[in-house]
Parts: C-alpha cells; sequence; structure tokens
C-alpha cells in the first residue's frame, strides 16, 4: 500500500487495534489495517497513544472481553470510546 | 516441488559424536560458584579460551541438583564448544561432569581445588588448555546440511511488534526448515498462559498435547498459585512489556506462540536443560520465560543457533551460541540498532511480507552458521544463567 499504516489489527473479530507509528497524536485520521488480508479502515484516533499500544475499534464497556488475534486477550475494566487508549489502566489478565 | 531450502548447506564443525557446531569454543567451566576465580584465571592465562562464571553447585539435591548436571555436562557437551576444562572444588561432582561431556567423544579434562589449592590447579589447567586450544583452532569447518543444524527459539521484551512482525517470522522459519530436518526448540512454560488452548492442539498427536499441558498446569498450580503476591502484572508481563504496550499475559503469550508458525508442530517434551532424542523437529522445552535462563538451558540442550524475536529490545546474548536478534519496532531500530541483526520493521509498514521476513531470517541463520558475528557477540553479552528449583540445603 503506498500510505503507510497507523494501525495493525490482527483478525476482523478483534475489537483492538495496535499502534504501529511513532508519535501518534490525538485526532489523526488513521489508516487501519487487518493483518490477515490486508484490508483497510479508517478510524479516528481519540488520545495521544505510543507506538505499540493498543486503540480500541469500537465503544467498549467495563466487563467486555478485549479481543486480539481472534482471541480473548482479557477483561475491560472501565468504559473506553471508539478510538481510545486500551492499556493496563482499563484491561486487566483474567488468569492470575 | 523441492523446497528452496532443500539443498541447503553451511561450513560447520563436525564433532566426533557427528554433531555440528558452529563455533569453536574452548570452555573453562567452573563445577560450582567457589571454583570461578580459577577458571576465570585460566581463561586470562590462555587467549581463545572462554571461563563460564556462574553462580551455582554447592548443596544442591534432588531434581534441583540433577538440573545443574544437566546443564553444566549439556553446555560442555554442546558441539559448538570444541574442548573442556572443568574445575570444581573436590573431584567427585568434578569427574561426574567431565565424565558426562566425555560421552561426546570430545577432549575434556576435570581439575579439583581441595589439596592443591588455586595456585597449583590454575597451573595444571592452563597447559591442559593451551593444548587444547592449538588444538582446536586447527580443526576446519566442512560443508554440512542444513538438517544438521538445531535452532532454538525464545523471545524478549517482548511488545505488541513481537507478535505482529519478529515472532511470525521465527514462525515461518520453522515452517520452512522444520521439513528439512533440522531440530527446533521452544518454549517458556508461563508465557504459553492465555494460548495454552492453541499450544496444546500444535502437538502432534493427543498423547504429546496432553503431557504438555499437565507439564503447563503444573507450573500454574505449583509455583504461581503456590507463590504470587498479585496478578504478576510487572513480572510477566514485564515492565518492559507494558512499556510497549502489552496489557496482559493473554496477549503476550498469543505473540509469543506465533513463534511456531502455522503448521509446525511438536513432537515431545523436554525437561529443563534435556537434550532431545527422538531425532529431528520442533520441541518444546519446560523452562523460564526470563532471556538469559532461557537460552542457557536450550543451549544445554544442544541448540547451536538461537533465535530471539524482541520489541522493547532485549540485549542477552550467550556464551556458547550465538543469538540473532530480530526485531519489528521502528523505534527499537532507530535507537538500539547496535543489537539488532534482523530488521523486520517493513512488516508493520506493510512493506515486507511475513514470507520474506522469514527468508531474510533463514539468509541471517545461514551466515551465522558460516562464522558471522552477531550482534550479541561482538557486543560481548554471554549471559549464563542457571536455572534454580529451590533452595540448597
Amino acid at each position: 500500500m503506498s500510505e503507510i499504516p497507523h494501525l495493525l489489527v490482527h483478525e476482523h473479530a478483534d475489537n483492538v487495534g495496535v499502534v504501529v507509528v511513532e508519535g501518534l497524536t490525538a485526532g489523526t485520521d488513521m489508516l487501519c489495517c487487518v493483518t490477515h488480508d490486508n484490508s483497510t479502515f479508517r478510524l479516528t484516533a481519540g488520545a495521544d497513544v505510543p507506538i505499540g499500544h493498543k486503540i480500541a475499534l469500537k465503544d467498549l464497556n467495563d466487563g467486555d472481553t478485549a479481543i486480539k488475534y481472534g482471541e480473548d486477550i482479557g477483561k475491560i475494566i472501565a468504559n473506553i470510546p471508539k478510538g481510545g487508549h486500551v492499556h493496563t489502566h482499563n484491561c486487566k489478565t483474567k488468569r492470575w | 516441488m523441492a523446497s528452496k531450502y532443500a539443498n541447503m548447506t553451511f561450513k560447520g564443525y563436525r564433532r566426533e559424536n557427528g554433531r555440528v557446531g558452529v563455533r569453536n569454543h574452548v570452555v573453562i567451566l567452573p563445577v560450582d560458584d567457589i571454583s570461578n576465580a580459577a577458571v576465570e584465571a585460566v581463561a586470562n592465562n590462555v587467549k581463545g579460551t572462554m571461563a563460564i562464571p556462574h553462580a551455582y553447585g554447592r548443596l544442591q539435591f534432588g531434581e534441583d541438583l540433577e538440573l545443574h548436571f544437566r546443564t553444566m555436562i549439556g553446555t560442555g557437551a554442546n558441539p559448538n564448544v570444541a574442548a573442556v576444562i572443568v574445575i570444581g572444588i573436590e573431584p567427585g561432582w568434578t569427574q561426574r561432569i567431565v565424565d558426562g561431556i566425555a560421552a561426546t567423544g570430545k577432549p575434556v579434562e576435570g581439575f579439583s581445588i581441595e589439596q592443591n589449592g588455586d595456585f597449583e590447579t590454575i597451573r595444571r589447567a592452563s597447559w591442559k588448555a593451551k593444548e587444547y586450544v592449538h588444538w582446536a583452532t586447527e580443526l576446519q569447518r566442512e560443508e554440512c546440511s542444513v538438517s544438521d543444524l538445531w535452532v532454538s527459539t525464545k523471545c524478549g521484551e517482548s511488545d505488541t511488534t513481537t507478535g505482529l512482525g519478529s515472532c511470525p517470522t521465527v514462525g515461518n522459519m520453522y515452517d520452512k526448515l522444520l521439513p528439512e530436518g533440522i531440530t527446533g526448540f521452544f518454549g517458556e512454560t508461563s508465557e504459553i498462559t492465555g494460548a495454552e488452548h492453541i499450544c496444546q492442539k500444535r502437538a502432534v498427536n493427543e498423547e504429546v498435547g496432553e503431557r504438555w499441558y499437565k507439564m503447563w498446569k503444573a507450573y500454574q498450580d505449583e509455583v504461581i498459585f503456590a507463590h504470587q503476591t498479585d496478578d504478576l502484572s510487572d513480572s510477566q508481563p514485564t515492565k518492559g512489556n507494558i512499556e510497549g504496550g502489552l496489557t496482559t499475559i493473554e496477549e503476550k503469550a498469543l505473540g509469543n506462540l506465533e513463534k511456531i508458525g502455522r503448521t509446525s508442530q511438536y513432537i515431545d517434551i523436554l525437561d529443563p536443560a534435556e537434550a532431545p532424542d527422538s531425532g529431528a523437529g520442533l520441541y518444546f522445552m519446560d523452562s523460564s520465560s526470563a532471556a538469559a535462563e532461557c537460552v542457557t538451558l536450550m543451549a544445554a540442550g544442544g541448540a547451536v543457533i538461537h533465535t530471539f524475536p524482541t520489541g522493547q529490545g532485549n540485549v542477552v546474548g550467550n556464551p556458547i551460541v550465538p543469538v540473532i536478534k530480530i526485531t519489528a519496532n521502528p523505534r527499537t531500530v532507530r535507537t538500539m540498532g547496535e543489537h539488532v541483526d534482523v530488521d523486520v520493521s517493513g512488516i508493520l509498514r506493510r512493506e515486507m511480507t511475513i514470507d520474506e521476513a522469514g527468508d531474510a531470517l533463514i539468509d541471517m541463520i545461514r551466515r551465522t552458521a558460516n562464522g558471522r558475528n552477531t550482534a550479541a557477540e561482538a557486543l560481548g553479552h554471554r549471559e549464563f544463567s542457571m536455572t534454580k528449583l529451590y533452595r540448597s540445603a
């Protein structure tokens, strides 16, 4: 693709994606790419999010399950708006 | 159609037992912590040797002692090692390690310190070490088949880019080279948590999968649940993982497991530092997820090259096994480039496919096997960390 993606998503079932550029700022109209089939969509970043960190692909609610790789990666523990930063402050392991 | 790697060869050192090494070290190995000074003195006297000091070896017992011997013997027996001097405080355990290494047929001699002192031990061991260096440096590399390679993997300071780029790169390498007859290792028992349902299914059959699950569950029950004081956040995932964007162990585990690719299946399970004996194929080694401990165990199991995906930039190396660093994180390439052997950050920009990245890694494995020093070797990273199962007596 000619434009470099800002966000990569593993699977279509995922509800979070990964920022893959440095210095992403709130309001950026992100090019998002699903690596499974290289399909693309656009999403507005809701916060300044560092490279490697996750962004919600839709509104997530307290009690929801975060999905990445098409699998359960933990529980959402606060409401997160679409485009918001998902990390340890609002997502926890279900294991330990 | 034959794979493009079917005829891949490299120049290695064929040892007395038929195994092939890609390095030619003369190692000075201590049996125990209090022999480190003598070992280091010998290595200082005789250039071209390498001391491998470590922290343990006294008053261990039971399974923990067996692991100590397995790690010591496996390190000396590794085909990247041409010859070994073993030094211990007393002759009994020293001889046990010498005998274990001697089973490979390679030159090995033991020295013990009690009733000799450091001076006399160092004098005698230095003469023998010098003899070994002259002998080893005349050994020649010869053409070897790709199937002679034993390649391990373990990732470190992972972040979300490892699951997107560097771990799938290793997985692609295994998918291409395991069919050519290499022997592979993966492990990191705690770090499969959240992906255990997937890992169990990647066993070659149900029986192996069930044994794998039992091993994984035993670590959960006997170690984590027995000793945890919190949800292990900052330990597993590490602070570096979290800085890099990984939030939970489940997320980390799913990225980790990308290292075994799409089609590879493991054929058996190894105890820590155990050498495979079921023929070529992929093995799961029950092992710590701490970088130096895991690489040390896999080297003792016989791996001659280690492939190490990193996100945030783990700098680990090993004394006897070249550690190839692969990263997909462009910030790590920019800020820590001296540690990177294979840059696959193009995957994140969608400029490089996983298939192309796997080919780039295989090319680096071939070059490393032929003698190219890795970044970790050039930077002097020789971390050797023994895994200890419980307190010594």
